[in-house]
């Protein structure tokens, strides 16, 4: 038996050593147990595993696991991991980012990487607030979110993540809560398997500068239906839930891209030729 | 203060001694994980005297996985528990809930937090008991369960000691505010 067929798969052997800043209490904290227990139950061996992010607070969780990570560039962690993807289709490529850094600056690398369905998993910690820079409103904060930068509220209806991942032809749709790390985990290990581009929208407060947020544990259901795989179907589910449903609520058959590297069209001597003078 | 372990629907069979002392196990190392985890934020966020308080109750529910580790002889519990089962909610009973920590936590609220884990410990063992066939399976969960007893009670002697903080205890005369 070979060294790699007797890798203990343990949640701990997929942290690092770099202790997390995150504040205490918040759900960041239980998406990095998720995110180890569920590298853990695939088996995966971290160095097949590459974690990438953009900025904010939940763009720091590739440092403290022990996989491949990449810290990227504001919004562009999609951009990255599809950049990784195609030279290494056989990476597992889970890509982090938040509310803020995936929907806003992100949001058009979000809307070209549903409809590009690449094999890579994307996971969206939302608190629906800019944690890290002191509390703005992001695409996902509610109308009436009162402070001293929206004043009476921004009055802008939030963005439904959910919908649009459909709408732009993500293949795997799921919502789950951070505080209940095992059943986050068992989605992201299904959104892992399953091929083709996975969103998982993970909701996980921010008891800083959302301290309601702390009642969302309270406000969580299971989804009342199972996932199905009539987009259509989901769509209308989608549109109509409370954003408190969690679980799969799609999966569809649509075939991944994979881009064919190392065969090139283009033959490069006679690419030279048209170029020489 | 909440624990993740609320009912007790979901929890590993126990079939064997075997099966219970590494379960016993688990409970008390997973513990000391999720300890230390706490006592790391705190020591992040410049809460000292949380941070040492955390590494104490790490201390003392290693103590008790050593013990149960001696008491079970030659089983390799230690392998043993890393096949326990699963739990409601993903963590074992005496796994400190994340989601109700704070930076400014007090004494108080950590072993409200360790009183929450061992009553849920003791309700575990009890189960085991009043569940149990095996004669010896049964002794041996009243063990378990005259020390999670005695867990509960030192956190009641503790919280004499460390009396509840008044409503402002988490108000921060340098708080973190939002961007203006």
């Amino acid at each position: 038996m070979s060294i790699a067929e007797v890798r203990t798969c343990r949640p701990a052997d997929y942290r690092s050593d770099v202790k997390p800043v995150w504040c205490p209490g918040c759900g960041d904290h239980h998406v990095l147990l998720s995110f180890t227990r569920a590298f853990a139950e695939l088996g995966e061996a971290p160095e097949n595993i590459a974690v990438i992010s953009g900025i904010g607070c939940s763009s720091r969780i590739p440092a403290y696991t022990n996989c491949y990570g990449f810290h990227g560039v504001h919004g562009r962690s999609l951009a990255l991991a599809a950049g990784l993807k195609v030279t290494r289709p056989d990476l597992t490529v889970i890509v982090a980012s938040g509310d803020g850094d995936g929907y806003s600056i992100g949001g058009n690398h979000f809307l070209h990487a549903c409809r590009r369905n690449l094999d890579m998993t994307y996971v969206v910690m939302d608190n629906r607030v800019y944690g890290m820079t002191k509390g703005q409103p992001s695409p996902t904060t509610e109308p009436d979110f009162d402070t001293a930068l929206s004043p009476g509220g921004t009055g802008l209806s939030p963005f439904h993540p959910l919908v649009i991942a459909l709408a732009s032809g993500a293949n795997f749709v799921a919502r789950a809560f951070s505080g209940d790390h095992k059943g986050t985990a068992s989605i992201l290990v299904e959104a892992i398997r399953h091929p083709g581009f996975s969103f998982v929208e993970v909701l996980s407060p921010c008891v800083t500068f959302r301290p309601d947020e702390r009642e969302w544990k309270t406000q969580v259901r299971p989804a009342p239906v199972e996932a199905t795989d009539d987009p259509g179907r989901a769509a209308r589910r989608l549109m109509s839930d409370d954003g408190f449903n969690i679980g799969i609520l799609y999966r569809g058959a649509r075939r991944p891209y994979r881009p064919e590297f190392g065969r090139s069209r283009v033959d490069l001597n006679e690419l030279e030729r048209e170029f020489e003078l | 203060m909440t624990h993740a372990v609320t009912n007790l629907a979901d929890t590993p069979e126990i079939s064997s001694l075997a099966d219970l002392f590494a379960t016993a196990y688990r409970i008390e190392t997973d513990a000391v994980e999720r300890y230390r985890l706490l006592a790391d934020q705190m020591e992040t966020h410049n809460n000292a005297e949380l941070a040492a308080m955390f590494r104490d109750l790490a201390r003392a529910e290693g103590l008790h996985a050593e013990e149960i580790r001696r008491l079970a002889g030659d089983t390799d519990i230690a392998a043993r528990a890393a096949q326990v089962g699963t739990w409601q909610g993903g963590d074992s009973p005496e796994q400190a809930d994340l989601s109700s920590a704070h930076y400014l936590m007090t004494p108080w609220h950590a072993l409200q937090m360790a009183l929450a884990g061992e009553e849920c410990a003791l309700a575990f063992f009890q189960s085991v008991v009043e569940k149990a066939n095996d004669p010896k399976i049964k002794a041996l969960a009243e063990e378990f369960v005259n020390e999670e007893t005695e867990h509960v009670e030192l956190c009641h002697r503790l919280l004499r000691k460390h009396k509840a903080p008044p409503d402002s205890w988490a108000q921060d005369p340098d708080p973190p505010i939002g961007q203006e």
